[in-house]
């Protein structure tokens, strides 16, 4: 039985490979767009944390902002 | 009209819902792996060869699924002069484009020991080379342009001529002679495929469907960072 999924009638390297190919390049997507959103993530903080008083309030009265830096701070 | 498409409102939810929908494309991609390598059933003529199609088929649907929602959030965007369409549309190109890919691959590796060549100028190949070209052309103009209304106008104009080539690629085997074989399922009429088979394809395809909707999201949330980083940068 396990050899014969292994051999899968003299295919198994096609399969394999076809399978193989597609899992990476999910992963590479995957991490591609993960390093891209915590990058900007990071910026956003750093740029925030470097606001003035008067300015951070003045920002953080949009909900998004304060939905970003919950996010940042969760992560 | 539109207010349901204001950034603000969907970050809340698009911030929240990528860990959900990596676990449930984690469950659905393990139950439909089992299905394609280990229970479905050899085909008679192609064999083993035919668990490919379990990644193949999916690849290629989603990808020309996405490049017509692009054109169509373009479109919208340009009609309801709304910004967001053309932020959600970039954010779909990128899965589009490696599905886009993984069709052509996953196709080659096929045709090796089905049709004894890796590659062939066939319709229905062809058209999804010039699919990827397409998807390729769409990224690089986000990319090079940085004015907002140049890259909106530029985008618009490479998905609405590439649209073209979609009802080009679905028809093609029907059109031609292709070495490429018909579609072996139809919504209007009787699929010609065994529900053996047709059970792993669609847990496949809901896999992938999963996994490009949270490479969407979170491209998503990054582009709407972006916006803001910006916005910082003007306080």
């Amino acid at each position: 039985m396990i050899n014969e999924l292994l051999f899968m009638n003299g295919y198994a390297v096609y399969v394999m490979s076809a399978f193989g190919f597609t899992l990476l390049s999910f992963l590479g997507l995957y991490m591609i767009t993960k390093l891209q959103f915590v990058k900007e993530q990071s910026k956003f903080v750093a740029k925030f944390g470097s606001l003035n008083p008067e300015k951070a309030n003045s920002a953080k009265t949009q909900r998004i902002n304060k939905e970003i830096l919950a996010n940042a701070t969760n992560n | 009209m539109f207010k349901i498409f204001e950034p603000s409102k969907i970050f809340q939810i698009t911030s929240k819902a990528p860990k959900y929908i990596l676990f449930l494309f984690v469950i659905v991609l393990t139950v439909g792996l089992t299905e394609a390598l280990i229970l479905s059933p050899e085909d008679y003529k192609q064999s083993d060869a035919v668990r490919i199609m379990y990644v193949h088929v999916p690849s290629a649907w989603i990808s020309l699924g996405i490049f017509s929602s692009i054109t169509f959030l373009s479109i919208s965007g340009f009609i309801f002069k709304n910004k967001n369409f053309f932020l959600i549309a970039k954010s779909l190109a990128p899965s589009g484009f490696v599905f886009n890919i993984i069709a052509l691959v996953t196709g080659a590796i096929w045709g090796k020991p089905t049709w004894g060549t890796w590659w062939a100028w066939d319709a229905r190949i062809t058209s999804m080379l010039i699919l990827a070209l397409f998807f390729a052309m769409y990224l690089v103009a986000w990319r090079i342009y940085e004015k907002e209304q140049k890259v909106f106008k530029i985008t618009t104009f490479i998905t609405v001529v590439g649209i073209i080539n979609v009802p080009i690629t679905k028809y093609s085997v029907d059109w031609w002679n292709t070495l490429h074989q018909p579609a072996s399922i139809n919504i209007l009429t009787k699929s010609s495929i065994h529900s053996s088979m047709l059970f792993p394809l669609l847990l496949m395809t809901a896999a992938f469907a999963l996994f490009s909707l949270l490479i969407f999201l979170m491209k998503y949330n990054t582009e709407l960072i972006k916006i803001k980083n910006k916005g910082l940068d003007r306080l």
